[in-house]
């Protein structure tokens, strides 16, 4: 195991921001075919900018929201529009949780 | 290793019906789906559940389970036994479906490995995550959790890490390295948000490129400050008589000390926002003060002639006006 003085310094980017991916980007980082994502698409749950796919880009926080949706689907045999309202309740409900958390705390 | 009662783990008795196996198991799925449950060994359970269903909703593994008998203890201490496995066969059949690779050492020494990383199916193929040889794939990404402070993110910070990676060993057994990693972390990052460390995921095959390591970050709880977002707030103590006069009082934020101006007239639970003072970023969140009158005790006689004066003085103030009593 290296020393730590010798560790380089590593610098990652905020996926949430700072990235950006194609739709082949996504299907590839996904490890899944680009026809599932353009489901998700069709479906609510992703929401790339730009209007054909060849010209979609999805923001970082998308492709853990196409993860969540994948193992959403995989492990409790949720149909994608089950999916889709999954989601988003999950967006509320963690909303709801952090204003909670503002107002009285852990 | 441990024994595993797989009936005690899905909540059912010994005698349960398939149905009610599966229902048990959709029910605890969704409970502790690890994109669901907040629960902090969500994830553990998850697993758990998945190997004790991987085993009751097959006919065939369970009769083998159950020819353990029924005295055995979940957590007892367990070696299989020396006929084990006449009669079955199990070992390297593949015949394990599902996501193998997380089973316990119990499940192995019963049913053997199985169908290893089995990762497709349905829509989901390609040819990404497998160890088939012979092929270039790109390495596996990895994911961990770091805890912050609300500080790291106003300045930026570097901080240590050290993730345990879980390795085959060239006996195929799983052994665990430790990883160590020097990270920078970015100003303005906040809870929730991902760091992506490029080529720091596990090595690729062949010449495939390696998998990508994302960091999940976290804010310790804090002392003093509580956070929603960009958003960052602080319970301030005032005396009666600075709400009321009104009054400037030093207010500590994680970008350091500023004055601000109490008005007059102040209730109890009073938000005042200090605009751009919340978590730094090109539309920077903002800090809320939030108003606490703190009472005095009153111990001596002059303090209680005080607060009868008072009294005395607000005779037309009735605090429970609202109520209408």
């Amino acid at each position: 195991m290296a020393d730590k003085d010798t560790l380089s310094q590593l610098t990652g980017v905020i996926l949430e921001e700072q990235v950006e991916l194609t739709l082949a980007e996504i299907s590839r980082s996904c490890a899944v075919h680009a026809e599932y994502i353009i489901e998700l698409v069709e479906e609510g749950v992703l929401a790339p900018v730009g209007r054909e796919p060849r010209g979609w880009r999805f923001s970082g926080g998308q492709v853990r929201r196409a993860g969540r949706a994948l193992r959403l689907q995989r492990d409790l045999g949720v149909n994608l529009a089950g999916v889709a309202l999954a989601l988003d309740l999950l967006d509320e409900l963690d909303a709801m949780r952090a204003r909670l958390n503002a107002i009285v705390g852990d | 290793m441990e024994f595993k009662d797989y009936y005690k783990i899905m909540g059912v008795a010994r005698d349960a019906t398939q149905d009610e196996i599966k229902r048990a198991y959709r029910k605890l799925a969704r409970k502790y789906h690890p994109d669901v449950s907040k629960e902090k060994d969500a994830e553990a359970r998850f697993k758990e559940v998945g190997e004790a269903y991987e085993v009751l909703k097959d006919a065939e593994k369970r009769a083998a389970y159950d020819q353990l008998g029924a005295n055995w203890q979940q957590g007892q201490e367990f070696r299989p036994p020396p006929d084990w496995n006449t009669g079955f066969e199990f070992s390297g059949g593949g015949f394990t479906g599902g996501d193998a690779e997380g089973f316990s050492d119990f499940f192995e020494s019963l049913f053997g490995r199985g169908g290893g990383r089995a990762r497709t199916g349905g829509p989901f193929g390609g040819d990404f995550g497998g160890r088939r040889g012979g092929f270039s794939a790109h390495g596996e990404d990895r994911h961990a959790r770091v805890q912050i402070e609300l500080e790291d993110s106003y300045r930026g910070a570097t901080r240590t890490i050290t993730l345990r990676v879980p390795e085959f060993d060239p006996q195929g057994r799983v052994t665990t390295r430790e990883h160590t990693l020097n990270v920078t972390i970015p100003k303005g990052i906040r809870a929730g948000q991902h760091l992506r460390l490029a080529g720091q995921g596990d090595a690729g095959v062949g010449q495939g490129a390696a998998g990508d390591l994302y960091l999940e970050v976290e804010f310790a709880p804090h002392r003093l400050y509580r956070v929603e977002d960009r958003d960052v707030y602080l319970d301030v103590p005032i005396a009666p008589w600075e709400a009321a006069l009104g009054a400037s009082v030093k207010v500590p934020t994680p970008g350091g000390t500023v004055e601000m101006k109490v008005p007059p007239g102040s209730s109890g639970g009073r938000k005042m926002r200090l605009k751009g003072r919340g978590i730094p970023s090109a539309t920077p969140g903002d800090f809320y003060v939030v108003l606490q009158i703190v009472v005095p005790q009153a111990t001596t006689a002059a303090e209680r002639a005080l607060y009868e004066k008072l009294a005395a003085e607000f005779k037309a103030f009735n605090p429970r006006d609202k109520l209408g009593v």
